[in-house]
């Protein structure tokens, strides 16, 4: 291993340069191809759901292990002092006296931001709120790079609940280093915040929207789907269920015939079964890629200390 | 014709000028004056060649830390802080945009961590004219006038 993150944690990909993001992908490149030593030994680290999840705690878990580093933490929070009304702040500190570094994954926004402000120990975050998902996008990532080689000026949609869906605003911001073209397909309602538009805006990142993915299926490279986040709609939004793209292989007539079909998972019914079978999709080898890209940031988070 | 002061002279202390109409109570409650003992004399939508309507507050005996300044900048960009001696003018101090502004305005993001455990901090951006707030927590922007004072 040649290099280490100048930083002590891994919040948002606003903080990451082209050169971190690139020293990350390179080095999760260099452990799928070869396994790595066990860098982890004697080293515990911290799994702090306050969320549910499936893929991101136990690729995080698998990581870990492989690494020869050993795992602690919670699931849920019914069997945490959270339930006795413990306030973030004193977990975490609590937490930091235990382990090494520190996963989290949280449903308010800034809360892993707040966790690395009042811990010593490195912090990865999860997942907080409907904010940032940095090491999905960077997965998401990993796996377009295998399957294209260059990503440089790739055209990709953005399609599905771009408001409230973490991994879009960790991705798009990871997509305006490498320059690509944005199409944005979503219900108006739901559609990608003014904030992080502006924000592309002012990279000079080409992006547009659309209501349909069949006017921009055949100018597309990429196309990353998502779920609608039901979990953080409030009552009045669940009617923009009516309004949902569905993928099913009669919508692939058109497409350009290397187009990559990602998805961060779980999914709902926003992808059609069938489609798995295709050579488009990809979304089960960003499940299998989410290990080595989460390894290599344990490692380049760790090495340091 | 007899000129006459919309808000009378103090002896000592500051006069802040040149304050957005609409703005003076907002700094004034961050300032803590509102329920301190200092005399405080407030005008509101006076009349103003640069501003068409300002605001002023006067407070006796009271001089403001840099970072009170910071908090003035923000709600009016192109205030003057007046430093009153034997009622004349001591020194003219013009307010500078600071970098962070902490403990003292909340997010107004209902989502945000800042909303259950803690005071706000926040990130300054865009120009002293077009002033914006970025949350440290949950990364979004505000406009000025979107963010409240934490109510102590």
């Amino acid at each position: 291993m040649s290099k280490v993150l100048n930083r002590k944690d891994i919040i948002s990909i606003r903080d990451l340069s082209l050169s971190e993001v690139n020293d990350i992908l390179n080095f999760a490149k260099k452990i799928k191809v070869s396994p790595p030593r066990k860098y982890l030994t004697e080293k515990i680290i911290a799994h702090c759901f306050f969320e549910p999840s499936t893929r991101t705690r136990l690729s995080f878990e698998t990581a870990t292990l492989r690494l020869g580093g050993q795992v602690i933490g919670f699931s849920n929070i019914e069997s945490t002092s959270v339930k006795k009304g413990e306030d973030l702040q004193d977990t975490i500190k609590t937490v930091s006296c235990y382990a090494d570094l520190i996963i989290i994954r949280h449903p308010l926004e800034g809360s892993a931001r707040l966790a690395a402000e009042i811990s010593d120990k490195p912090i990865i975050n999860a997942g907080d709120g409907a904010n940032q998902h940095p090491t999905q996008a960077l997965t998401d990532l990993f796996t377009l790079q295998e399957a294209r080689g260059d990503l440089e000026g790739l055209s990709i949609a953005l399609v599905g609940d771009l408001k409230y869906g973490r991994t879009v605003h960790s991705l798009v911001q990871l997509c305006a280093l490498f320059n690509m073209r944005l199409f944005l397909i979503s219900p108006a309602l739901l559609s990608l915040p003014k904030i992080i538009c502006d924000e592309l805006k002012h990279k000079g990142i080409r992006f547009s929207f659309h209501s349909s993915l069949d006017e921009v299926i055949s100018k597309i490279d990429v196309l990353y789907m998502t779920r609608l986040q039901q979990e953080r709609f409030a009552q009045s939004e669940h009617r923009l269920f009516e309004n949902q793209t569905i993928l099913t292989c009669d919508k692939l007539k058109k497409i350009k015939t290397n187009l990559n079909i990602l998805h961060p998972l779980p999914r709902g019914r926003e992808i059609d079964k069938a489609i798995d079978e295709t050579v488009y999709a990809l979304y089960f080898k960003q499940v299998s890629n989410a290990i080595c890209v989460r390894q290599a940031i344990l490692v380049l988070l760790l090495s340091k200390s | 014709m007899v000129k006459t002061r919309s808000v009378s002279a103090i002896e000592n202390g500051i006069v802040i000028d040149h304050i957005p109409a609409g703005q003076a109570l907002k700094i004034m409650r961050l300032l803590h004056v509102v329920n301190s003992k200092q005399r405080v004399t407030l005008g509101l939508n006076l009349r103003s060649t640069s501003l068409k309507l300002k605001d002023l507050i006067k407070i006796e005996n009271r001089l403001l830390a840099p970072h009170e300044m910071g908090y003035v900048a923000i709600f009016a960009p192109e205030a003057t802080i007046n430093r009153i001696e034997n009622f004349k003018v001591s020194e003219k101090i013009n307010c500078a945009l600071p970098e962070t502004i902490r403990d003292v305005l909340v997010c107004p993001n209902q989502n945000c961590i800042n909303h259950i455990e803690l005071k706000g901090y926040f990130k300054l951006e865009g120009s002293p004219s077009q002033v914006k707030l970025r949350c440290f927590y949950c990364e979004k922007q505000f406009e000025r006038d979107q963010v409240e004072e934490i109510c102590l």
